[in-house]
């Protein structure tokens, strides 16, 4: 690896580099974690966090330094990059991995057919019975209406932006959707509040908690589905056109159901998003521990809700409720979110 | 300073594809080297391999040699940057960095190499700019981003930052092929100047240009739809477009084929 | 083709008469439904501002500084210390998050293979997917404890900075703090922006990475040269639209913050307390002027995400990048 007389013309800028072989890199780095390993066994250092934190950060420090010491500055730092990459993926996954197995892991423990077909009605917080069958119902309506309302809204006034208004009206549209999207949902449930239960007297109810959910629903759709339409192709359209049918034919004959499977994507990642909101329902659906199938008279029970109440409550029977709840919300947006995604591929516009 | 590039049964992989079959060529240093053919013949990705460009892209890959004075430079030993320092490249469409101004184009390259002095980068700024014919044009907008120039001039650029780095070699893939024809003959006489200092290859699909510009021109081809590329035959320009060994040179040459 | 038969003429015209009225009623329609957009947004402003003056006006002087949450009973009320918190804990939590998410969309659009990298995309958006009432739930029965080590290790190695040193010397117990808070925030924000971050990056032009490492560039140089230059406006407004989401969220950190009102930098020791945090915890008890109070307190947050928000858009604006995340 010496510079012999070939590439002796090359002088100062050959172009052998000394390289690290893999296997010295991987030993290099398995060392230092070996070294930790009896760091912690002789000296009062424990705790596994504690070793894999210490561990990680005497590995990328002795691979770091071997390749500055072989390799030079430049290489050093660029592996030092990589490993800052993978701590940044590893750190990603990590909360991601242990929410998920801990919820499971808590949730799984009261998670039962009864469970899930029984309200909390005449169920005090030392009871060991009760369910979540009432807050299923009324996430499941809050969230319906809240869709029913967003998702036609939310598509003509993605077709108004894309097709109609390319004028200073729908660019103005088209910037308060953005805006919209970065409203809090708290400040979503205050306005229903003031609006809804306040100006106007209606009091809490399942509908309210849509109003609020509708609000936060309704620019995820938009964007999505604005963002899908510009997709179809133009050819499409004037194929249309060249045979005669109007605009707003096909508008809905053409280009809404090309784009369907990406807009339905949009839409059940949007639902995905409103399921788990808390804060809205908060504010404006009230709360009830008994079944309430009417959605625009009366408190209802929500299932973010019911989770969001069984966490600070003093009995351990209401936070394994809580638990067992969360977990039932994690599989009804994950799978959602994971149907959406399957969607996806089934998807033929490609940016 | 320039120097001779031989290749030794190269061929060039994408995942299992094969798009390059064997080539051994030898490129002589100091001498302009056109490779023409059809579209798709691997011409550019075979040029791409002389530079360990062509591993950039996820799967690729390469079975042979790629001689730089001897030196093989797919050996373990050798740094794939090292090598592209080494030999510089210049890309079809104008590339000069979006967000940086034409000085600190031409500096990027030195800066990666740890120039630093003020001094020298300027000197050495001047210098590739008046090698790639373009100091005059921009001396009084040094400070300017670089996309503000013309198609033509910011291919000038990108020369000049391919130079700045002091490269033995320069490959060239379809630089013109964005250009008008007044920008491309500005590049073809700079390609003319850059001989006596560099080894020069470029990939062309315009026979007149690789009759103007090159010393030696090598012609690829595919044996059919499909098929990877291979060269058909490597000689002076002169006799590839007057009187070449192989029938379907003479057939592509004549615009038979192709 | 000589005369066509008036027949056939007249038909076609009537075609075209009701084509076009059918035109003129479809995109009337879609026009009221963006009309409706702006009357939302307004409407949004002006039953915020309707009922925050009850409260507003009950108490002119003090509301900006007043560090107290006690409208119903003593009439005493302010956001001082929640806008302080509310900053403090998203500023931390930005802190902690855009580096992992910058990592991460660097990772899975130039280091992964492109595969894993869709797949890896896919789970890092499955982390703006868990709703935030579980991340409360988790950080209360599971971070909170397990932060005691961290909380520790920062007091002690770096307690010399204001930020990590204890008040009372209570930093290494479990307890609810602005820290505690700051992390379940770099959570949840860490997916939006690493979502935002992988779509700019990822959109820059291929010819100026070649460019880069065609001039002998490591793989972090190419990075530093031809990457993250053009990628900055997009990086920066999905850090600020991050920081909006972490501004106003509202359920997970009310569960792991402390809920007092002092305007403290000790983000270790037990308090803290944001404008949204604050709301969902007094709301339940809220008579009629707390609720006002509180509808106030959820004015001054609209305020601050929108003026957020608008910076952000406005750097996506005249940078010109196109954000597409709709989904985040």
């Amino acid at each position: 690896m010496t510079a012999d007389a070939s590439s002796a013309g090359l002088r100062s800028r050959g172009l052998t580099a000394r390289t690290l072989p893999r296997p010295v890199v991987a030993g290099a780095a398995l060392a230092a974690v070996a070294v930790t390993f009896l760091l912690f066994a002789v000296t009062p250092l424990q705790g596994v966090a504690d070793f894999l934190v210490a561990a990680t950060v005497l590995a990328i420090l002795t691979v770091t330094g071997l390749t500055l010491a072989v390799e030079g500055r430049r290489r050093a730092v660029d592996r030092l990059a990589t490993s800052g990459a993978l701590i940044a993926l590893v750190l990603t996954l990590l909360p991601l991995g242990f929410t998920l197995g801990y919820t499971a892991y808590r949730g799984t423990k009261r998670l039962t057919g009864n469970f899930l077909t029984h309200s909390m009605a005449g169920v005090g917080p030392f009871s060991p019975n009760g369910g979540i069958y009432h807050a299923i119902v009324g996430t499941l309506e809050q969230v319906l209406i809240a869709s029913l309302i967003a998702v036609p809204l939310g598509l003509l006034v993605a077709i108004y932006v894309t097709e109609y208004g390319r004028n200073a009206f729908g660019t103005a549209i088209r910037f308060l959707v953005d805006v919209m999207t970065g409203i809090p949902s708290i400040v979503a449930g205050l306005f229903v509040l003031a609006f809804w239960v306040l100006a106007l007297h209606k009091g809490f109810s399942g509908f309210a908690g849509s109003i609020a959910l509708a609000i936060l629903e309704l620019p995820i759709v938009v964007r999505s589905a604005e963002e899908m339409i510009r997709l179809v192709p133009a050819a499409l359209r004037e194929a249309s056109y060249a045979l005669g049918v109007p605009k707003w034919k096909t508008i809905l004959r053409i280009v809404l159901p090309t784009a369907a499977t990406g807009i339905t994507t949009g839409v059940m990642l949007a639902i995905a998003r409103v399921t788990g909101e808390t804060a809205p329902v908060l504010l404006v659906v009230g709360n009830n521990f008994y079944i309430n199938t009417n959605p625009m008279k009366g408190p209802q029970a929500s299932l973010p809700l019911y989770i969001f109440q069984g966490a600070g409550s003093s009995s351990n029977l209401d936070v394994d409720r809580a638990w067992a709840a969360a977990l039932t919300l994690i599989l009804i947006v994950v799978v959602l979110y994971v149907a959406a995604r399957l969607l996806t591929r089934r998807n033929s516009l490609r940016r | 300073m320039a120097k001779r590039i031989e290749t030794v049964e190269l061929s060039c992989f994408y995942g299992k594809t094969k798009a390059v079959d064997d080539v051994s060529i030898a490129i002589e240093p100091k001498s302009v080297t056109a490779f023409i053919g059809p579209s798709g013949c691997g011409k550019s990705t075979f040029l791409r391999a002389l530079n360990r460009m062509h591993e950039v892209v996820p799967g690729a890959r390469i079975e042979g040699q790629v001689l730089l004075d001897d030196e093989d430079i797919y050996a373990p030993e050798i740094d794939a940057a090292a090598v592209r320092r080494t030999i510089g490249m210049v890309f079809q469409r104008p590339n000069p960095f979006p967000t940086m101004s034409i000085y600190d184009n031409v500096a990027a390259g030195l800066r990666l190499n740890g120039l630093r002095r003020k001094s020298e980068l300027d000197s050495a700024v001047e210098r590739s700019l008046r090698s790639a014919n373009l100091w005059d044009e921009v001396r009084s907008r040094l400070n300017k981003p670089g996309a503000g120039l013309s198609g033509g001039q910011q291919q000038r650029l990108c020369i000049a930052r391919a130079i700045a780095v002091e490269p033995q070699v320069l490959l060239m893939d379809e630089p013109c092929s964005a250009l008008d024809p007044i920008s491309t003959l500005a590049i073809e006489d700079l390609i003319f100047e850059l001989k006596d200092r560099y080894t020069i290859v470029i990939v062309t699909h315009n026979m007149q240009q690789a009759a103007r510009v090159s010393d030696v021109t090598a012609f690829f081809t595919l044996r059919g739809p499909g098929e990877p590329g291979y060269l058909v035959e490597a000689d002076t320009t002169q006799k590839i477009f007057t009187n070449p060994s192989e029938k379907r040179t003479e057939d592509y040459i004549t615009g038979r084929f192709g | 083709m000589t005369a066509v038969s008036p027949g056939v003429d007249a038909a076609s015209l009537r075609d075209v008469r009701s084509s076009r009225r059918g035109d003129r009623v479809f995109s009337g329609v879609t026009v009221v439904a963006g009309a409706l957009v702006f009357a939302l947004l307004g409407a949004i402003a002006v039953f915020l501002v309707v009922k925050a003056m009850p409260a507003l006006q009950h108490d002119k002087s003090s509301f900006w500084t007043t560090k107290i949450w006690d409208p119903d009973a003593t009439g005493r009320y302010g956001v001082a210390a929640l806008v302080f918190g509310t900053v403090l804990s998203s500023v931390l939590a930005l802190a902690m998050a855009v580096p992992v998410a910058l990592g991460v969309a660097v990772y899975t659009v130039e280091y992964a293979p492109r595969r894993v990298g869709r797949f890896l995309g896919y789970l890092t958006d499955m982390l703006a997917a868990v709703p935030s009432v579980v991340y409360g739930l988790w950080g209360l029965f599971f971070l909170l404890p397990h932060l005691v080590g961290t909380q520790t290790f920062l007091n002690r190695w770096l307690g010399w900075i204001p930020l990590f040193s204890g008040a009372h010397g209570d930093v290494n117990t479990f307890s609810k703090s602005v820290f505690a808070a700051s992390v379940i925030l770099a959570i949840m924000v860490l997916p939006i922006v690493a979502a935002i971050s992988r779509e700019v990056i990822g959109q820059v032009d291929p010819a100026q990475k070649e460019a880069a490492l065609a001039l002998g560039a490591t793989r972090w140089e190419m990075l530093r040269t031809a990457v993250f230059p053009p990628s900055r406006p997009g990086i920066v407004s999905a850090v600020m639209l991050g920081l909006g989401r972490a501004l106003g969220e509202t359920i997970a950190v009310a569960l792991v913050i402390g809920n007092t009102f002092d305007i403290s930098a000790h983000v270790l020791t037990p308090g803290g307390n944001t404008i949204a945090a604050n709301i969902a915890n007094r709301f339940g008890e809220a008579g009629a002027l707390g609720r006002s109070a509180l509808i106030a307190s959820g004015l001054v947050l609209f305020v601050i995400t929108l003026l957020v928000n608008l910076i952000a858009r406005y750097v996506i604006y005249r940078s010109g990048v196109e954000e597409r995340s709709a989904a985040v």
